[in-house]
């Protein structure tokens, strides 16, 4: 229904399970050798936004190899300039926050509908798992519309460690 | 004077269930079906859509503000955007440019004359050979008519004066012609308005179409239709156009916007105003 991005969503992962497999094996091992490397002074680099691998509608591996911090993400999740995600999703559990969104669904029990690896994955680009039509921005892609303003540009909306943050948040809202 | 008409139509206990299922604090809706009465005179609000047009009802933004937002509507002494209205009377009747005359010199009686010249705006202008909006026939007539400078698209004395001519036209429905050559600019237009743009990546009609009546925090997502421009609202102070409106919602999206009276905003206009076919003419309207 709508023209398409000017960068191509592919409508598969672009490589199979088993590929998938290796390559993840393949990213846990160099993580575990840039670990070691690094070790004692800076931690590896986040994962690159094209080279996050979406493997049935999961991002299994942390972008950053770092497990994220809920309580960091929690401000993310209200912050009007990164995840803005009252905009357009209603949460309990922030009702000191005034005028929750409906345009999505709410995020109560969130995390008793999905694992945190889909969480991962719908935060990053959530067309990958919703499907192309979804009105809800991807938040660690390159893969965004047309006359995207000058100051935006080749960047994301939220930095690969606000994506962790934001997804341990949203781990955190089960209601069972 | 002018009084706002309730007539209940959906019953209450739908709205009552409606605000329930959200946790926190809403804004004031107004209630469902209530009339726009503007000094006795009756606006169409709601209307069926003409072929082809995806929304049903067409309903004006009007119909999604709160109460006391539209109670101001309906009154011309408490409406914000009459003061602008007073000073483009104003300049209708001041002489200006090299010829020394005023508008009135040639079109007399705007409430003849002006009558129903918003309502089909924006229009294909045979001469110039392109589409022309109320601002650009505006500016034609300054600059070839009055041997005077153009105005500024969002100047006081513009906004004034499309305001002043579109009150001319209050209460008439919204027709504007896709025929003959306007049809590729119309064309285009509905092409941007299901193109994604900006780093979030939406296009018009995700929040305007699909997600109509709505909350997006505390705003409640109408149909983005344009029968009110010039429009006062709340966030601007004031009364602003129609490529303004189009260029907020694109910095929104973080999008690089067209410029304002670029083909591309002019060609959206034409669109977005047959979404609206058969809807009042609101000018001035109010809005937060």
């Amino acid at each position: 229904m709508y023209e398409a991005s000017r960068a191509h969503v592919p409508d598969k992962p672009d490589c199979t399970e088993e590929e998938s497999r290796h390559m993840t094996k393949g990213f846990i091992y160099s993580i575990a050798a840039a670990s070691l490397v690094l070790a004692g002074s800076a931690v590896a680099a986040p994962v690159a936004p094209d080279d996050v691998k979406f493997v049935d509608m999961t991002v299994a591996e942390s972008l950053t190899g770092q497990p994220g911090d809920p309580k960091a993400g929690r401000e993310t999740f209200a912050n009007r300039k990164k995840g803005n995600c009252l905009a357009c999703h209603a949460n309990s559990e922030m009702s000191e926050q005034l005028f929750h969104g409906e345009v999505g669904p709410t995020l109560d029990g969130v995390a008793d509908r999905w694992t945190p690896e889909q969480l991962r994955a719908i935060v990053v680009n959530s067309k990958q798992v919703l499907g192309e039509q979804t009105i809800m921005p991807g938040f660690y892609t390159m893969h965004v519309g047309d006359r995207v303003a000058e100051k935006f540009v080749g960047k994301t909306i939220l930095t690969a460690q606000e994506v962790e943050d934001v997804v341990a948040y949203l781990t955190t809202l089960k209601e069972q | 004077m002018a009084k706002i008409m309730k007539i209940n139509v959906l019953s209450a206990a739908l709205f009552g269930a409606g605000m329930t299922a959200v946790v926190m604090t809403a804004p004031a809706f107004a209630e469902e079906g209530v009339k726009l009465v503007i000094d006795g005179e009756e606006l169409t609000t709601e209307v069926a859509p003409q072929e082809g047009n995806p929304l049903d009802p067409v309903r004006s933004g009007w119909t999604f503000r709160s109460e006391e937002t539209q109670a101001l509507e309906t009154d011309d002494f408490e409406n914000p955007g009459f003061p602008l209205v007073d000073y483009g009377e104003e300049l209708w009747n001041t002489a200006d440019g090299s010829t020394g005359k005023s508008c009135a010199s040639c079109h007399g009686d705007a409430s003849e004359s002006m009558k129903g010249v918003r309502a089909s705006m924006p229009k294909w202008n045979k001469e110039k050979n392109t589409l022309f909006t109320l601002e650009d026939y505006i500016n034609l007539s300054r600059e070839e008519h009055q041997g005077a400078k153009p105005w500024k698209w969002e100047s006081q004395e513009m906004l004034g004066m499309t305001a002043y001519i579109g009150l001319q036209s209050r209460g008439m429905p919204v027709n504007v012609s896709i025929d003959g050559p306007a049809k590729e600019w119309f064309e285009k237009g509905k092409k941007m308005y299901y193109t994604r743009y900006g780093q979030l990546d939406l296009a018009c009609a995700q929040c305007h179409e699909d997600n109509q009546g709505t909350m997006i925090r505390a705003d409640h997502l109408s149909q983005g239709q344009i029968n009110g421009f010039p429009t006062y609202r709340f966030k601007w102070s004031g009364l602003g156009s129609i490529h303004r409106r189009f260029k907020g919602c694109m910095d929104n999206i973080r999008a690089e916007p067209f410029k304002r009276g670029s083909d591309e905003f002019t060609a959206l206009e034409l669109y977005v105003a047959w979404r609206g076919q058969g809807l009042s003419v609101e000018t001035p309207a109010v809005r937060n």
